[in-house]
């Protein structure tokens, strides 16, 4: 579904990405680990359009996603979860997850799509008309999740979801994610720095060491691996 | 009491039009984060070709209006897509330069087009001598009644757009992150040069209003960069971020302007405006009305 293949990116002098292939199946969570500075969120930049690597090439259900302009990679399906404040929160809660679903046209989708959000995030509903501002960090992560799913994409990209948040609300996040896989075989790449929760749910993974895949294999592999996790994982 | 009621009339009438001015100022500040200091220019340049229709072509009134307020959008887009975009990702101060070279030169090539030497003066939409009551005469005519009721719409058509529409949500979400808004499919580009286009469409019609409320307004340079001045304090007594803000900024700079030009000395308006930018920057420099001054890092 989604292929990446060799994808140098860089910041100047600093290679963030240094040569990375991955290829993500439909209907797989893929987990995307590493430290501080691997790479993780420069992937998913790279692959939404939003940074241009040098070398590389990236394709999305066959089509070229390096000659898509970024405010197209979303009406191709492609939903992406920025890294900490992505909700705009001088706008309402309702008025965040309407911007999720700008392109689709057809009104009565959108409000099945709203209803549907409230739905699988009630502490969202109670607040639909606040400024996002007034929300924890969880529920704003759980906002910037719902809007991103306003979209129906059929691939989703989160980046580091868990940043901040308490054991029992990611593991909630991660509950959801594992939900929308099994009963509507969405694809998602998570990036993830809490190696452990990202492996519970993930069907593969990669693990990034300053801009290349070091290791990349199933996810159970990964988390059974007792020296891999001392030296990459931090578990 | 009749004088103080008819500086309120006054001052109202005034404040709308410094509403307006204000509201450009704060839709583009909102969109692009430039305080527009070629706005006074933009809209003496719109008002003039409104002149040259109505007093040396002889057009109606409304058929320059119209052109006027076209020819703003034109003017404003293209200066956001043209100036503004190539200085984006530089330094604030950039974009605050290339708008006073666009003052310049639009003062300029008014002078080119126009003159210099005369000023001109602009029919008012409606008559200008004031209603009366009983053996009085109000300060408030009906072209006053339409330039509120102008500015009133047009505020009103802008809320509209900017809180109920999906344009205007759009518009909103650039505005506060164009990042994200661009990840959600937003076009960030069109919709800021846009909002620059309205700016300027609106001040086009606050110029044609206020070139009718006294004779020899329309010139290249001098009244409508004293416009600028009060449009910018209205702002700043808004909070610069806040639409509404500006709105009721204007209302209360005009009342004050009015109410000390007749009350203590009327040698020195646009001094007053300078004394309550002052005193609002120094009491509450976020403005009245703002909502970013507990801002979070």
């Amino acid at each position: 579904m989604l292929k990446v293949e060799d994808v140098v990116t860089t910041y100047g002098a600093v290679r963030a990405l240094d040569g990375v292939s991955v290829t993500v199946e439909p209907g797989t969570i893929t987990a995307v680990l590493g430290a501080n500075g691997a790479g993780k969120t420069t992937l998913l930049r790279t692959i939404n359009g939003l940074v241009r690597p040098r070398e590389g090439r990236i394709s999305y259900e066959d089509r070229d996603l390096l000659r898509t302009h970024v405010d197209e990679v979303v009406r191709m399906g492609i939903a992406h979860v920025p890294e900490g404040r992505g909700v705009i929160t001088e706008l309402t809660v309702d008025e965040n997850l309407r911007l999720g679903a700008l392109w689709r046209s057809n009104r009565s989708e959108l409000q099945q799509s709203l209803t549907e959000m409230y739905e699988l995030f009630p502490p969202l509903a109670e607040r639909r008309n606040k400024p996002a501002d007034t929300l924890s960090g969880g529920e704003r992560q759980m906002l910037a999740i719902a809007r991103a799913l306003m979209s129906r994409p059929r691939l989703l990209l989160l980046d580091e979801p868990s940043l901040g948040l308490a054991p029992r609300i990611t593991g909630q996040i991660m509950a959801t994610l594992r939900r929308l896989r099994d009963e509507q075989s969405l694809t998602v790449v998570l990036v993830e720095q809490n190696a452990r929760s990202a492996l519970s749910v993930s069907d593969q993974a990669i693990v990034l060491n300053l801009g290349r895949v070091v290791v990349s294999g199933p996810a159970g592999d990964l988390a059974a691996d007792e020296k891999l996790r001392h030296a990459y994982l931090g578990f | 009491m009749f004088r103080f009621l008819n500086l309120t009339l006054n001052g109202v009438t005034n404040g709308m039009i410094y509403a307006a001015v204000a509201l450009a100022l704060v839709m583009i500040w909102r969109a692009t984060r430039i305080v527009n200091f070629a706005q006074g220019g933009m809209l003496m340049f719109t008002t003039f070709i409104a002149w040259d229709l109505a007093q040396v072509h002889h057009t109606s009134y409304w058929l320059a209006l119209v052109v006027a307020v076209a020819a703003g959008i034109v003017i404003g887009g293209l200066a956001e897509r043209l100036l503004v975009r190539p200085v984006e990702n530089g330094p604030p101060l950039n974009a605050v330069i290339v708008t006073l070279g666009l003052l310049i030169f639009l003062q300029a090539l008014a002078g080119m087009i126009w003159g210099n030497s005369q000023a001109h003066s602009y029919p008012p939409a409606f008559r200008f001598i004031g209603y009366k009551v009983g053996d009085h005469t109000l300060r408030f005519s009906p072209n006053d009644l339409f330039i509120v009721i102008s500015v009133l719409a047009v505020v009103i058509a802008l809320y509209l757009l900017f809180q109920r529409t999906s344009l205007g949500l759009q518009m909103r979400a650039s505005a506060f992150n164009p990042e994200v808004a661009r990840l959600l499919g937003v076009r960030v580009g069109r919709l800021l040069t846009l909002g620059w286009a309205l700016a300027a469409g609106l001040g086009a019609m606050v110029g044609v209003l206020v070139a009718g409320t006294s004779s020899g307004y329309v010139t290249p340079v001098g009244p409508f960069d004293a416009l600028l001045v009060y449009g910018f304090t209205a702002a700043v007594i808004g909070g610069l971020e806040s639409p509404g803000g500006a709105v009721v900024g204007g209302v209360v700079l005009g009342l004050i302007l009015s109410y000390a030009d007749s009350y203590i000395s009327n040698f020195i308006q646009t001094m007053y405006a300078f004394v309550v930018l002052i005193a609002v920057l120094m009491i509450r420099p976020n403005g009245l009305f703002s909502r970013t001054s507990e801002r979070r890092v």
